[in-house]
């Protein structure tokens, strides 16, 4: 059955631009192949359909198939991988697809949260963010290794949800001066950032490098400025996840 | 399959550990149960978790999986004969999965938060965040259930096993605030729906009594005390 512009098959994806989270969903879409229609949400002025379609958490992304909403972008990826079965982004083998979702949830619970802080820290805070950070990304690139991508050959569901580390994370930390991803600290990850920004499916959905940088000016660095804008945008971002 | 080939590493009063107990045995798969010191990690927990350090760890033949929900996702991939722990539809499964996230990262912390509240103002807040969670979970099991028992329809499934691990420690928080957390007269079905979890032959004796963890919540709270106050000196 033809899982690509079928007359049954409605897609639409309600996210913002800046999100990590949107863009894990735009990529998986993209590896599939899936023509979808994309709502930009304003985040201080949210939609009525992203209230109705999300009521319990009111935030991006919301993937709609066919009218029924999907909500909170690990969950999104999991069932755009099962519902369109085209290159897939898991691995078929349980035990190796265990293993992928072990190391998405580190990327999203242990590594996001870390180099998010760097960005809004005072410089009272950076070194300890940093130190954090620093000891995260370790971690990543040991489990990366010799591999070109986390999912081997070709893009996979670490690697997605990885795609802050991938593209968004350099091109901020490069716009406030910040010191964290190194090139000299973590080749290998360095590498695999390389690469996986010049994927198709992953270039298609990065948005500008001077959008992104006038969002994260260094002027707001450390000022009170940071509070405000830190909340609106945290308005979206998964906060930390409680430890297990 | 040999008892063997399958370890579970865990700690009996953790309601991670007791997910995947859960499952185990409704899938009946053998298992040995090697009970972890989580003061004092052993060998075999650092070497099998040596990213996070914790249970529970599942062992199979010389495979380590962690965390908790992988680990059920995985017994149920690779036992995948009835009873089906996840539902067969990708929707139906994405409502679980995102239920799932919800206790964990949004709803069992609140019971943490009742627990450490000193005062009666904030443990009455904190219950009342309780509720408010608990009012979704009710409508989440009414849609689930289709009318029948479980979150997963007539047999347990996902839900019931990430849900119900914490009914031992929602229990012991009633007892040790006095506060009711599941209230007949305010989640009618949520109630009916932890009765029958806790007698299904799956889940009968694996989580401690309440009585138990009243008295390690007790022994937390000793132990913090403590520390603060050499701390403070």
């Amino acid at each position: 059955m033809s899982s690509r512009g079928s007359k049954m098959e409605e897609v639409k994806l309600f996210g913002y631009w800046v999100s990590p989270f949107c863009r894990s969903v735009e990529i998986a879409l993209n590896i599939k192949g899936i023509q979808y229609e994309y709502i930009e949400e304003d985040l201080t002025n949210k939609s009525p359909q992203l209230l109705q379609y999300n009521p319990v958490y009111k935030k991006i992304p919301v993937l709609l198939h066919n009218g029924k909403p999907i909500v909170e972008s690990m969950v999104i990826l999991e069932y755009i991988d099962e519902t369109w079965k085209n290159n897939p982004i898991l691995p078929e083998d349980p035990f190796e697809k265990a293993r992928a979702r072990f190391w998405a949830n580190f990327v999203d619970q242990k590594c996001f949260p870390a180099l998010w802080k760097t960005i809004w820290s005072t410089s009272e805070q950076y070194e300890q963010n940093k130190a954090e950070a620093l000891e995260r990304l370790k971690v990543l690139e040991n489990e990366l290794g010799g591999k070109r991508f986390f999912g081997g050959d070709s893009i996979g569901m670490v690697d997605i949800v990885a795609n802050f580390i991938g593209f968004s994370f350099r091109t901020i930390q490069e716009a406030l001066k910040l010191d964290v991803f190194t090139e000299d600290n973590f080749p290998k990850l360095w590498e695999w950032a390389e690469n996986f920004a010049n994927c198709s499916p992953v270039k298609k959905c990065l948005p500008p490098q001077d959008k992104l940088i006038a969002n994260f000016p260094p002027a707001y660095m450390g000022k009170t400025l940071v509070s405000s804008f830190q909340s609106r945008l945290q308005l979206q971002f998964h906060p930390p996840a409680a430890a297990k | 399959m040999a008892a063997s080939d399958v370890k579970l590493l865990g700690a009996r009063p953790s309601p991670f550990v007791n997910r995947v107990q859960f499952a185990l045995n409704l899938k009946s798969i053998d298992h040995e149960f090697i009970p972890q010191n989580l003061a004092e990690k052993s060998e075999l927990l650092l070497k099998s978790n040596p990213v996070h350090k914790k249970v529970p760890v599942l062992i199979h033949g010389d495979q380590p999986i962690s965390e908790s929900l992988v680990i059920v996702q995985y017994i149920d991939e690779v036992w995948s004969g009835p009873p089906s722990l996840l539902p067969s539809d990708p929707y139906d499964r994405a409502t679980a999965r995102f239920w799932a996230a919800y206790i964990d990262e949004k709803w069992f912390p609140l019971v943490r938060d009742l627990r450490n509240a000193t005062d009666e103002q904030s443990k009455a807040a904190a219950v009342e965040k309780l509720f408010e969670g608990l009012k979704l979970l009710e409508d989440a099991f009414v849609n689930s259930s289709k009318g029948k028992g479980f979150f997963g329809g007539e047999k347990l499934g996902f839900l019931d096993i990430v849900l119900g691990c914490y009914l031992g420690w929602v229990r012991a928080g009633e007892i040790f605030t006095g506060l009711k957390i599941l209230d007949e007269t305010k989640t009618p079905a949520l109630v009916g729906w932890a009765e029958r979890f806790a007698s299904h032959k799956a889940v009968d004796g694996v989580i401690p009594e309440p009585e138990e963890l009243v008295n390690l919540i007790k022994k937390f709270q000793a132990r913090a005390a403590a520390a603060a106050d050499a701390s403070s000196k």
